[in-house]
């Protein structure tokens, strides 16, 4: 190996005579390739502090609720509550149901049919969460005697965005119908959701 | 600082003397707010608001700490910590709580008169662009430590202003939904949101300082603007900053303090709003959601938009909203002007005056229902709001022919007599 007595700079390397050659490149590639290690390790240890600012694991454990049917009348609504955010559970009347689908679906903002938004046979169950997608307040019309707004189903106060009677919009700034979370019947009077 | 004729610092004290060879903190002092730090002469009491903006951090800072003390940062603890412990049983709590509570007002309040300064006397122009740029930061770390403090006695207001707040993340499209329930921890405003907005509420006022103490820097390296936007021109332009401008902030302090002290003393709950004493309920939202005060010209423009043009009028009102802040960071390459003050620009002083205007509309919209008169006057207002940034000032600043601007701020301050004694004192010699 050449020493500094020999005269190689360290921007030099000595090849395989002997000879000195110029060749910074070889010392870019080290640094390069620390620096690159480094990165890495930066990165691989911000992934886990990003990471725990996501839901945790007991967050995620209240993730289903079990909602009883059996006692909610048509025209009915009740509010539930899933993952703590509100939940609206209505027994839509026939009158309503006819009301839905009587409105052509590519007049929608957000073009969805009653059928596509309640589970097939149980056309008559309206679940959405409660949860405007303008801002995130909580829409009128679930509780008895609320205001359902012109449309007969929801009605944001906030911002003033109205919602059909199978939870879409039509009316207001809200970009989106409400929410249809995920759900199962267990039975013909018991339902899971998430 | 740059002036040849600024003081140098020669401690007599033998301890001083000792400490500033070895770190030179009392030379650092000294020049920054001592008598080292030569300030143009004629600053008038518009030129306070700095100091009192600093002053009240230190306020925010200092009965926050305390009141950090007695604080329970739980969803279920949280509201009766606030309205219960510190109100009623914490001794002076009511005092420290109030402080904090109007405190933050009052920094809001300091800092929109100490931005609109900036804005009349052309205080963002060349050499001073990073002082704005910095100034710019501060604000943006300022309005996210206020919404998080607000965020935290848990009251139906804080926790549907999380709500809401959060919510406009969700516009952001394909991810949004994910960085609204990374923000919340959660799906829903809940333990993990508070948790995380206290601690970050306890942080960013020391990123405030950290900010702070660039913006001073980075003004200490041209020195201070002044009314007639001339540049300092030698030693009879400035005072000394001690004891000149200490006894003049002195005074601007003490009517801060009075006004400060009415507040909480005799109208704590003024500026606040009587649904947060009602503790959160994620179920039932207030029928009108509005934020603090400071906020409401960037709520009205947030609901300006109302109709899908291209992308979601959800998106845009997010942009926009964001957008008439981020503006500001455009702004010393927007206006052109060589001219500082609007007090020798004739037409930059009436846009200034129709800016100050629009943004108090903008204000009065946004603390008003979403009803349709207010959603038109606020689109017009915010429409404005942009136009004044991005065509009237680059327009104005090409055509205006600015007044001619005295030869030197001793020769505005003093006019002809000056002129004359001057003349007189060197005939004299």
């Amino acid at each position: 190996m050449a020493t500094f007595e020999e005269g190689v700079s360290p921007e030099q390397t000595v090849g395989p005579g002997g000879e000195i050659l110029d060749n910074p490149r070889r010392r870019d590639y080290l640094t390069y390739a620390a620096a690159s290690v480094a990165a890495v390790g930066a990165g691989v240890v911000v992934l886990p502090l990003v990471n725990s600012m996501n839901p945790s694991a007991d967050v995620l454990a209240l993730s289903t609720t079990e909602v009883n049917l059996a006692a909610i009348e048509p025209g009915q609504a009740i509010k539930a509550s899933f993952r703590k955010q509100p939940l609206f559970v209505r027994n839509l009347t026939p009158k309503e149901m006819a009301e839905a689908d009587a409105v052509p679906v590519s007049s929608l903002r957000d073009p969805q049919t009653l059928e596509q938004r309640t589970a097939e046979g149980h056309k008559n169950w309206l679940i959405t969460l409660g949860v405007c997608t303008h801002l995130g307040c909580v829409p009128l019309g679930a509780g008895e005697g609320e205001n359902r707004g012109p449309f007969g189903g929801y009605f944001c106060p906030c911002h003033g965005s109205a919602y059909d009677t199978a939870g879409r919009i039509r009316q207001g700034p809200a970009p989106k119908n409400l929410e249809v979370p995920k759900y199962n019947f267990t039975s013909d009077t018991v339902v899971v959701v998430g | 600082m740059s002036f040849p004729w600024a003081r140098h610092y020669e401690p007599k004290n033998p301890v001083m003397k000792w400490v500033d060879e070895r770190l030179p903190l009392p030379r650092f002092v000294y020049n920054a707010i001592g008598a080292g730090y030569p300030v143009p002469r004629n600053l008038n009491y518009f030129w306070n608001f700095g100091i009192l903006a600093g002053l009240s951090l230190v306020i925010q800072i200092v009965t926050g700490i305390v009141l950090a003390m007695h604080f329970h940062s739980s969803a279920a603890g949280a509201f009766d910590s606030v309205n219960g412990t510190i109100m009623r049983d914490v001794n002076a709590g009511w005092f420290l709580r109030f402080a904090h509570a109007n405190g933050a007002s009052m920094f809001f309040v300091v800092v929109y008169i100490h931005i609109f300064r900036g804005l009349h006397y052309g205080s963002y122009k060349a050499p001073r662009e990073m002082v704005w740029l910095l100034g710019v930061v501060i604000f943006l770390l300022m309005m996210a430590t206020a919404f998080m403090g607000y965020v935290l006695p848990w009251g139906q207001m804080s926790f549907w202003g999380a709500q809401v707040i959060t919510g406009f993340f969700s516009a952001i499209p394909v991810v949004g939904d994910w960085i609204r329930i990374w923000l919340l921890g959660g799906y829903a405003p809940d333990d993990a949101t508070l948790n995380r907005f206290f601690s970050l509420h306890y942080l960013l006022p020391f990123v405030i300082a950290g900010v702070i103490i660039l913006h001073i820097w980075a003004l200490h390296i041209p020195g201070s603007n002044n009314p007639t936007g001339v540049e300092v021109k030698g030693e009879q332009d400035t005072v000394p900053f001690h004891p000149y401008y200490t006894a003049k902030d002195g005074f601007g302090v003490g009517i801060f303090l009075i006004l400060f002290s009415t507040l909480i003393f005799f109208y704590p709950d003024y500026l606040g709003h009587p649904d947060n004493y009602i503790p959160a309920n994620p179920l039932s939202t207030p029928a009108h959601i509005v934020p603090e005060w400071y906020f409401w010209p960037f709520y009205a423009i947030l609901r300006a938009f109302t109709a899908d043009f291209i992308l979601p009028a959800k998106l845009w009102g997010v942009l926009a909203m964001f957008g008439s802040i981020l503006l500001l960071f455009f702004l010393p390459w927007l206006d052109r002007s060589p001219v500082r003050s609007a007090n020798y620009r004739p037409m930059y002083r009436v846009a200034f005056w129709v800016l100050v205007a629009d943004v108090l509309i903008l204000g009065w919209c946004g603390g008003s229902p979403a009803e349709p008169l207010y959603v038109i006057i606020s689109q017009i207002a915010a429409a404005y709001y942009f136009a004044h940034f991005l065509i009237i000032v680059p327009i104005i600043s090409r055509i205006e022919t600015p007044r001619p601007l005295p030869n030197s701020i001793t020769e505005a301050v003093l006019g002809d007599e000056g002129g004359s004694r001057i003349t007189a004192t060197a005939a004299t010699a």
